[in-house]
This record gives structure tokens, C-alpha cells and sequence, in this order.
């Protein structure tokens, strides 16, 4: 019979309620605030600026069978100066890689800012036994990781087993010990809002440093309502316990327009303290181009053409 | 010299498109070559219609409606091309007006077919109309136009995705009106039309196990045997009249839902 | 491999974010310095006119005519020849089509009417441009394919035209109220007289010319324009029926004034509407509701969710989220795309809300307004939320008509029907559970004509719209909506 396992330190249960009352979702009324939201344009100083925090807070990522050395060393010179032509452009925040890349990875943005974050835990599917994930978890910390993105167990979620998801959650952030924690709920396969706000609520009480929403494996995947459960859920846990848990949308944002609606929608349920990369992440590959561009047209006036920035 | 014409294709309608037959058949119709849809056409546009068939009932009933009205916008751009088709401009204005007339009934049926049912207990209960699905319809042979648009347009205003087969001796009528369809904002697959031989595609459409619903009302010969056929996914059978227009002639296309739920603090 | 750069995260972020003003262009909107009252088919030179304004700015737009009785009878005669010479006996699928015509140039000119609502009457761009015009436009789209089915309407009936309405409707949803009253109006082959309100006459005006587009015969519709004195005329005058949308008290003086004279009359009047939120509700989106409900159009709305009753148990969680989103609500320019809330319709519509304002914090309830920059110029009330509300105060029993929310608690579900129903009001109400049975139970135990479950201010043209009691009588929209425009003798 699967035990509970000891929550960790600072997670003790008074008779207060230390975590937010878990509730429902209305999907038609969510799905409208957010359509809302991504209709308002931000003023023109603060798109500037909204545009060099976007790239500041991307993880640029390559998580393909394919990869080689090769692909990882163009991908990270790629991350510490994204335009070769405008050296104003800040570095990304980090590249994202599979546990084998890691060591390639590390070597190439040493003397950089950019971090190396590793998928693991049987990154997609999540579908492999405990020990093997926890050994793939130090491997890459061993190697130099400073992030960890880990998949929760869509499987024991779906069956109900929420306290085996808890229960690895909790154990691969011990194993992580102060390398930082992503976890993935993959909010694509999880059915309903309703537990896409279940699912953040037990990562963040498992230990989560961020909660991220999507392996970017399947199609559907950080959609803005998808993103506001999240957020609100993070604003919930920071009300009821003073703890800032970040935020990592992943897959499908290809454009600027979306990064910066995923920005406003930030902004309007958490205010400008999560908008800094401690606390906010886009897992994206081809969305920085379309930033770059974007940079480059409102510091020129003129539409720019994919032609004139490097794909890595 | 007067100029040389540029001469029209006449070909099937399927999924928004305007494919040959497959089989690469024609046959002669009112003086032109018309497609001659085999089985495989049939097999198409079942696909094409069944396809499509959850984007249109998932519409609200308010853009249904705006999309048969637009069908009349179109036809009434080509008034003069359609009565040289049939009988003439009374049989095309009362065509087009009929449109008009299904149109306004998108959002109404739930009102006037549907109902709240006061049960003795305390249960909310509803019903509700729904589409069937795909219905397959066979056009009356006579008049090429009216009668085929007597009997899709209530098929279609209640959600439904059509296969009609044309009428063989005038089918030119049904090309044009494809052609319309293919600009009045319809969704690919929708409606398809199927010009050819009809004791050829009929039999096909009956027995096709994924046509949930087939209109007889403009077959001739042996219907026993359509309907022998369709009973083996328990087709619902319609028949109506071939040049008229009631919401009882929409009804038949639809099913009925009904919901209970308790009511209590 | 060139040198590598330590960079780090040195850039500041701005205290806050500045949204980038959006506005709409007013150049899509043509408006004459003059309009007349329009009566077949005509323009008719007014003896009287006054000016509208745009409440935000204070701008004046146009010179409108003030009808007088005399005015208003060549109205009224218009209509009525029309009527019997023609309109009364046209088939019913040729008078759909003359709908149809109006519903599809609606669609066409939607920016140029949304400009105009907006400039108008205060409304911000957002809700005119996705709520007012698309929705005037769908009213008149149900009610032409009503034209010619009135047999399938009323079992076992033969309906008949009334014959010459008269129609007065309010300045807050000035398109959409027009559009409620005419289409049903001409569905059944009546014709009408039409009265905007006085601060939004414009919307009306500009209407005419899509009448004339329709080619709608002369005398069909008309419209004159003016304040109270001209609808007291309609009133008076040889109509067979009034429709009348405004305040309560003028809806009574009106029944009084048409007691025994066998005229047929429809009243849409005030409410007071509760809005119960359980401690089952989805409560982030029960809280988008909440505003949506009173501060949608300003709080310019009959059935606005103006009373909050929030089950005690989540009172402070539900206010806590309630002061947080009100933060973020955004007051200015109703031509800025940005904008969640306009202008306040006119300087007496201000006066009043400020009034029982005032009177709300000297019966001791708690008064809450976020930080608001707000314009100079123009008519303008801070998005409000009284707590420490009793029922008694009379911010909790009159209609207050602004963006003025006063909270109550409950504890049990008889506790919160009790409370919800205790008013002479009985238009709508919003009830928020994520549990099934209770949205029909309450649906079943409130007394009003609308019920929003987990939503609110929703409206539709299928779907019947009006108020138990005093919010006035008859039902607008869906098959209902035909029936007090119809004579079934």
C-alpha cells in the first residue's frame, strides 16, 4: 500500500489552511478573461521593453532524437548572442537539452549568463520507474545542469494516484538539492482546467520551483486560459503562504505576440514581480527569431524578413 | 469571326471541391457531358460529409442560419444562369426564397420542436432537437431545382451533413447550385452533390453504414429495396414533399435528446 | 569562437505597465450639424431643437429636434398610413426579407455604428463593438425569420397585426433597445413610432439611413427624437400599443395614464438584481461575473448584478479577489480599445449615483474605490464596492444605475432567496455553484425573469427577456417576444 511520504520542511500543515482551497474551474468564463486579456496592446516604450525581457527570459531549447553535439554548440552560441548583428541584445536565460547533450552543453556557455537546463525523468512520456528517473536526475546535475525539467506522471494522475505524483515530485527535488526544479504537468493530456489547477496545486506542494506546462511534444499545449489556471493557482499559493513559485509556459508560442500576451496576462494576475527569469520562463525555439525581428523592426520602423537572422 | 466560347466542366461537388468522377465517367445530360459519379464518389462524399458533420452542428444556430441565407445571396446573383435550367425565373425565385424561408428556421426549432417537460418529481427535464448526422438524399427528378432544394434545405438547417444525388435527366441545375454552395461560406463537405445514374447510386447510399438518415421523397422505382437496404444500420427514412416547404419537413432530420437532472439545494 | 560576455540580469523593470492607448478612429462616423424627426420616410424640420453631447467629453455632436404633440401626431399618421395601405398586407416572407436587408447592412456599417454608440452615449468601444451592434444586428436576423412562421408561433391561434406601435426606449443600450423594439415590431407586420432617449438620440438617427438603404417603405418606421415630453405625447397619442423601456416611475405613470383605454402595453423596467455566489462557486471566474454583472456599461443596466450576496464562508476570499480585480479595471476614453469602463451617460445620471453614494457612507457602509486616474472632462464615477451593507440602506433597495456595487452576506440557501427576493424588483439575478441541482433549485426559488447560472449578462435574440413585478411586464426576444405585438382576436 503506497505510503504517504514525509512532506518536506516548511510544508508542516497548522489547523490554518497552508494551501489554497483547490476549487473549480468555469471553463467558458476562463476561456473568455483570457481572450480578453490578449486583446490589450501595450504602450510602445513598454513593448520595448516587454520584447528584450522575452528574449532575457526564454529558454531556448532543442529536445529532438536527432540531436548531436553539433546542433547543441550552434544552439548555445545562438543563446549567448542571439542577433550577431545587434550586439544590444541580451543572452537568453538558458538552453534546454536531453540528459546526453548536457555535457556539450555546459562546456559551450561556460563564461556566459545562459544556464543549462536538462528535461529528465524519462522526458516525455514519464512513463519509466522511479529509480531510473532519479538516476537520470543526478547524472545530469553530476554534469553541470543547473536546471531540471521534470515530467509528472500523466499515467498515475489520470488513474487518481495523485499521492505516487507527489511522491516523485517530492523525491526528485530531493535529489536536485539546490539545482532548481521545473515541473512539467503536461496540461495537454490532463482533460480539464480543473486539473490543470489540481495538478499545479500538488506540484507547487511537492516542492516545485516552477511549474511548467507543456513538454512541447504534443500540439496542444500553452494556451492562454491554460496559462491563467496556472498563474492564478500561483498567486493562490503565494496569498495563503508568501512563496513565489515561477511560471514556464512551453510549446506552441511561435511569435512575439503571444509571448508578449502571455506577458500581460503576467502582469495583470501577478503584477511585476514575477516578471523577471528567477520567476518566468518561455520554452521556446523558434519564437526568439520572431523576437529578434520584432526587436529590430521597432528599432528600424521597417517589417524585417526571416532572411536576415541566423536559425542558430 | 465571332468569338469561340469557353465550355464548361460539369463535375461532382465533394468536400468543397470540384472532382471528375473517379471512375472518369460521363454521361450525356440536357445536350452537355456530366459527370457520372461511381461508388467510389459515393465513398468520398460520405467521408467528406461525415467529416464535417461535428464543425456544422457545432455552429451556432444563428451562423447556420446566416450561412443558408447567404446561399440565397448567391443564387440570387445567378438567377439568370439557374432559369435556363429549369422551368424558368418563378421556379428560381421560389427556389431562392425557400432558402430564405429554411434560413430563419435555424434558430427557432429548439423553440418550437424542443421542450421543457414538466415531470412529477423534482427533476429539471428538457429536450432538445438535434442533427442526425449524414443524410443521404435522392432529388426529385422534376423540378431540377425547387425539388432539390425543397428537400436539403431542411436537412441542413437542423445541423445535418448532405450527399444529394442529382436528377439525372436535369442535373445542370445542381452543378450551378454547387457552384453557389461553393461561395456562400458553406464548409467544404457540408453539402455534396453527385450527378450519374441513380438506380446506380442510390443502392449505394442505402446501404452505406455510415448515412444515418435517407430522403426517398424524390425516388421513383423501387423504394422497398432502398429501404430493405437501409435497414441494415436502421437508416431513418424521409419523405416528404418534393416542392414544398414546413418545418415538418425539417423535423424528420432530427433526433430528440432528453436531459433529467434533479433540482435540490 | 568569439569572446564570450558575463552579462547579467541588470535591466530594471518599469513600476508599471503602461497599456498603450488603442483608440478607435471616429472617422468612420458621418454626422449631420441638424437632424430632423424622420416621418415617412422623410426628413421633417424640427420646430425645436437641443443639442446631444459625447458624455466623455462633453462635446456637443448635433442638433436634435424636441417633438412636440403636433410633431408627434404626423408621426403617428404616417405610420398608420403605411400600415393600411400596404405594409399590413404584404406577405409575411416579403416583409422578412426587408429584415433580412436591415440585419445585413447592420453587419456591414457594425464598425461605423459601434463608433457612433460609443461617441454617443459613453459605452466603451470593446462593448459596442462586440456586444450592442453584432447583437442589434442578430435581433433583427431572428425576428425576420419569424416574419412569415407566426402560424407555427401560438398553437391553435391566428394572429393579426396590432396595427401602429409606439416606442420609447432608454439611453443605455441605445442601438440594441431600438433593435429589440422594431424588429418584433415589423416581424408582425405592425408599423411604429420610435422615441429614442433624449442624451442618445443619434444612433436612431443614423439607423434611418439604413432604412433607406433597405428601400423600407416610406412610414414604416419613424422617428422622432426629444425628452420626457415627447414620449408623453406617443403616449397620448393614437397608437395601439406602447412599448416603454426606462425607469419605474415612468413606467407607472404610463400604466396610469393608458388604464381604460384598451391600448396594449409592454414595460421593461428597473431591478435590483442579486448576484449569489456560493462557496462552491468557481470563485475566479464567479469574480469575473461580478464585474462583468455591475460594471459592464457602467452599471447602466436594468438587470445589472447590483447587489453581491456572497455565502459567509468566502466572504473574505471572494472580497479579497473582488478589490484585487477592480485594481485592474480601467476607466477612461470609451474610444480606446483598452478601456473596461466609460462614461457616465449624462451629468444628471452622475448627480444621482453620487447622491446615494453619499447616502451609502452615511448609513455606515464601507465604502471601497480603487486608485483612478480619471479625465477632466466628461462624466465619470469610480468603479465603487460598498461592504457592511443591511438591506435597509438604500443603496441595497433602489437602483442606483452606475458602476456601484453593495455587498451582503448569507449563510444558508433560504437565507440567500430570502434576501435575493426581497425587493419590489424581480428583472434578473446571477446564482455562481459548480453544483448541478442547486443552479435549479435556485432557478426554480428566485423571482426573476432572467437567471444567469455561472454566467451573467447574456443576452441573445432567442432568448425571452423581462421582469417579475415591478421590473415591468412582457418579454423580449425568442418566441415570446412576438406575442405583445400580435392580436390574437
Amino acid at each position: 500500500m503506497a505510503q504517504a511520504p514525509a512532506l518536506p520542511v516548511g510544508f508542516e500543515l497548522p489547523l490554518e489552511p497552508r494551501l489554497p482551497r483547490i476549487g473549480s474551474i468555469d471553463q467558458v468564463a476562463l476561456e473568455e478573461r483570457a481572450a480578453s486579456l490578449a486583446k490589450r496592446s501595450i504602450k510602445r516604450e513598454a513593448k520595448m521593453f516587454a520584447l528584450e525581457l522575452a528574449v532575457r527570459m526564454t529558454d531556448l531549447t532543442t529536445l529532438e532524437g536527432s540531436d548531436t553535439p553539433g546542433k547543441v554548440s550552434a544552439l548555445a552560441s545562438k543563446a549567448i548572442r542571439p542577433d550577431p548583428a545587434d550586439a544590444s541584445v541580451p543572452s537568453v536565460a538558458a538552453i534546454c537539452v536531453y540528459p546526453n547533450l548536457v555535457p556539450t552543453a555546459v562546456e559551450r556557455v561556460l563564461g556566459s549568463s545562459v544556464k543549462v537546463a536538462s528535461v529528465a525523468t524519462a522526458f516525455p512520456s514519464g512513463q519509466s520507474p522511479l529509480e531510473t528517473k532519479l538516476e537520470e536526475v543526478r547524472w545530469v546535475i553530476e554534469r553541470g545542469a543547473d536546471e531540471v525539467d521534470m515530467v509528472i506522471d500523466r499515467g498515475a494522475f489520470l488513474a487518481g494516484r495523485y499521492a505516487k505524483v507527489y511522491d516523485e515530485i517530492v523525491r526528485v527535488k530531493k535529489a536536485c538539492g539546490e539545482t532548481g526544479l521545473k515541473v512539467i504537468l503536461e496540461t495537454g493530456e490532463l482533460g480539464t482546467y480543473d486539473n490543470v489547477r489540481r495538478a499545479s496545486l500538488l506540484a507547487i506542494a511537492a516542492g516545485a520551483d516552477f511549474i511548467k506546462t507543456s513538454t512541447g511534444k504534443l500540439s496542444s499545449s500553452a494556451t492562454l486560459p491554460v496559462a491563467l489556471v496556472m498563474l492564478e493557482a500561483i498567486r493562490d499559493v503565494y496569498d495563503e503562504t508568501g512563496r513565489r513559485v515561477g511560471f514556464k509556459p512551453a510549446g506552441g508560442i511561435r511569435n512575439a505576440k503571444q509571448a508578449v500576451q502571455h506577458l500581460v496576462l503576467t502582469h495583470e494576475t501577478l503584477g511585476v514581480d514575477w516578471l523577471t527569469p528567477d520567476l518566468y520562463r518561455f520554452g521556446a525555439s523558434s519564437l526568439l527569431n520572431d523576437i529578434l525581428m520584432q526587436i529590430r523592426k521597432e528599432k528600424t520602423g521597417r517589417y524585417q524578413s526571416p532572411d536576415y537572422f541566423t536559425i542558430d | 469571326m465571332s468569338r469561340l466560347p469557353v465550355r464548361k466542366t460539369y463535375k461532382l461537388f465533394i468536400g468543397g471541391d470540384f472532382p471528375r468522377s473517379e471512375s472518369g465517367r460521363t454521361y450525356a445530360a440536357e445536350g452537355q457531358n456530366v459527370a457520372r459519379a461511381s461508388r467510389k464518389d459515393v465513398r468520398d462524399a460520405v467521408r467528406a460529409a461525415r467529416s464535417v458533420f461535428p464543425k456544422w452542428a457545432g455552429m451556432t444556430a444563428y451562423n447556420r442560419g446566416q450561412v443558408l441565407y447567404r446561399i440565397a445571396e448567391m443564387m440570387e446573383a445567378r438567377r439568370s444562369e439557374f432559369a435556363d435550367l429549369c422551368s424558368g425565373p418563378k421556379e428560381v425565385e421560389r427556389s431562392i426564397d425557400r432558402f430564405v424561408w429554411y434560413a430563419g428556421w435555424a434558430d427557432k426549432l429548439a423553440q418550437v420542436i424542443g421542450s421543457s417537460n414538466p415531470v412529477a418529481g423534482p427533476y429539471f427535464n428538457f429536450t432538445v432537437p438535434e442533427p442526425q448526422g449524414v443524410a443521404g438524399i435522392l432529388a426529385p427528378q422534376e423540378p431540377p431545382l425547387a425539388g432539390l432544394v425543397s428537400r436539403i434545405a431542411p436537412a441542413l438547417v437542423g445541423g445535418n451533413a448532405v450527399i444529394v444525388v442529382a436528377s439525372e435527366p436535369h442535373p445542370l441545375a445542381a452543378v450551378e447550385l454547387a457552384e453557389a454552395l461553393a461561395t456562400a461560406d458553406v464548409p467544404g463537405g457540408v453539402v455534396n452533390v453527385l450527378t450519374g445514374f441513380r438506380d446506380e447510386l442510390a443502392p449505394v447510399l442505402a446501404a452505406h453504414m455510415d448515412v444515418n438518415a435517407l430522403d426517398v421523397s424524390g425516388a421513383d422505382g423501387d423504394v422497398a429495396e432502398l429501404e430493405r437496404l437501409a435497414a441494415d444500420n436502421v437508416k431513418r427514412i424521409v419523405r416528404g414533399a418534393a416542392d414544398g416547404q414546413s418545418a415538418w419537413e425539417i423535423e424528420p432530420f432530427l433526433e430528440l435528446k432528453t436531459v433529467w437532472h434533479p433540482i435540490g439545494v | 569562437m568569439t569572446e564570450l560576455e558575463r552579462k547579467h540580469d541588470q535591466a530594471p523593470i518599469p513600476v508599471g505597465w503602461e497599456y498603450e492607448t488603442a483608440p478607435e478612429s471616429r472617422d468612420i462616423v458621418t454626422l449631420r450639424e441638424r437632424y430632423g424627426h424622420f416621418v415617412g420616410g422623410e426628413w421633417l424640420e424640427p420646430k425645436e431643437t437641443y443639442t446631444t453631447i459625447s458624455p466623455a467629453t462633453e462635446e456637443p455632436l448635433a442638433e436634435i429636434g424636441q417633438a412636440n404633440e403636433e410633431e408627434v401626431q404626423l408621426a403617428v399618421q404616417a405610420a398608420r398610413t403605411a400600415f393600411e395601405n400596404g405594409w399590413s398586407s404584404l406577405a409575411g416572407a416579403e416583409r422578412a426579407k426587408y429584415l433580412y436587408r436591415i440585419a445585413r447592412i447592420l453587419q456591414e456599417r457594425a464598425r461605423e455604428f459601434a463608433v457612433l454608440e460609443s461617441l454617443n452615449g459613453g459605452k466603451p468601444i470593446r462593448e459596442s463593438r462586440d456586444v450592442d451592434v453584432p447583437l442589434s444586428a442578430a435581433h433583427f436576423f431572428y425576428y425576420a425569420g419569424w416574419a412569415d412562421k407566426l402560424e407555427y408561433a401560438f398553437p391553435n391561434r391566428k394572429p393579426k397585426p396590432l396595427g401602429v406601435a409606439g416606442q420609447i426606449i432608454p439611453w443605455n443600450f441605445p442601438l440594441l433597445m431600438l433593435a429589440w423594439k422594431i424588429a418584433p415590431a415589423l416581424a408582425a407586420g405592425n408599423t411604429l413610432v420610435l422615441k429614442p432617449a433624449e442624451t442618445t438620440p443619434l444612433s436612431a438617427l443614423v439607423f434611418c439611413d439604413v432604412l433607406r438603404q433597405a428601400e423600407l417603405p416610406p412610414g414604416v418606421v419613424n422617428i422622432i427624437t426629444g425628452d420626457g415630453r415627447a414620449g408623453a405625447a406617443l403616449v397620448k397619442s393614437d397608437v395601439d400599443k406602447i412599448a416603454f423601456t426606462g425607469s419605474t416611475e415612468v413606467g407607472k405613470a404610463i400604466k396610469r395614464q393608458l388604464a381604460g383605454t384598451g391600448k396594449k402595453l409592454t414595460l421593461e423596467l428597473g431591478g435590483k438584481a442579486a448576484n449569489v455566489i456560493f462557496d462552491d462557486a468557481a470563485l475566479d471566474q464567479a469574480v469575473e461575473g461580478i464585474v462583468n454583472g455591475i460594471y459592464f456599461n457602467q452599471g447602466h443596466v436594468c438587470c445589472a448584478g447590483s447587489r453581491l450576496l456572497v455565502q459567509e464562508s468566502i466572504y473574505e476570499a471572494t472580497i479579497d479577489k473582488l478589490k484585487r480585480r477592480l485594481q485592474t479595471l480601467r476607466v477612461g476614453d470609451p474610444l480606446d480599445k483598452n478601456t473596461d469602463v466609460g462614461a457616465i451617460n449624462s451629468e444628471a445620471q452622475l448627480e444621482k449615483i453620487q447622491e446615494l453614494v453619499s447616502s451609502g457612507e452615511a448609513e455606515g457602509a464601507e465604502i471601497y474605490q480603487p486608485p483612478c486616474r480619471l479625465p477632466e472632462k466628461g462624466y465619470w464615477f469610480v468603479p465603487t464596492v460598498f461592504t457592511n451593507v443591511a438591506q435597509s440602506y438604500r443603496i441595497a433597495q433602489e437602483e442606483i444605475f452606475g458602476p456601484v456595487l453593495s455587498v451582503l452576506t448569507f449563510r444558508t440557501p433560504d437565507e440567500a432567496v430570502e434576501k435575493a427576493n426581497n425587493t419590489p424588483y424581480g428583472l434578473s439575478a446571477g446564482v455562481w455553484t459548480e453544483k448541478g441541482s442547486r443552479i435549479l433549485a435556485m432557478a426554480q426559488r428566485l423571482k426573476a425573469g432572467v437567471i444567469w447560472a455561472n454566467t451573467y449578462n447574456r443576452f441573445d435574440p432567442a432568448s425571452p427577456f423581462g421582469g417579475y413585478k415591478e421590473s415591468g411586464f412582457g418579454r423580449e426576444g425568442g418566441l415570446h417576444g412576438l406575442a405583445p405585438y400580435l392580436d390574437f382576436e
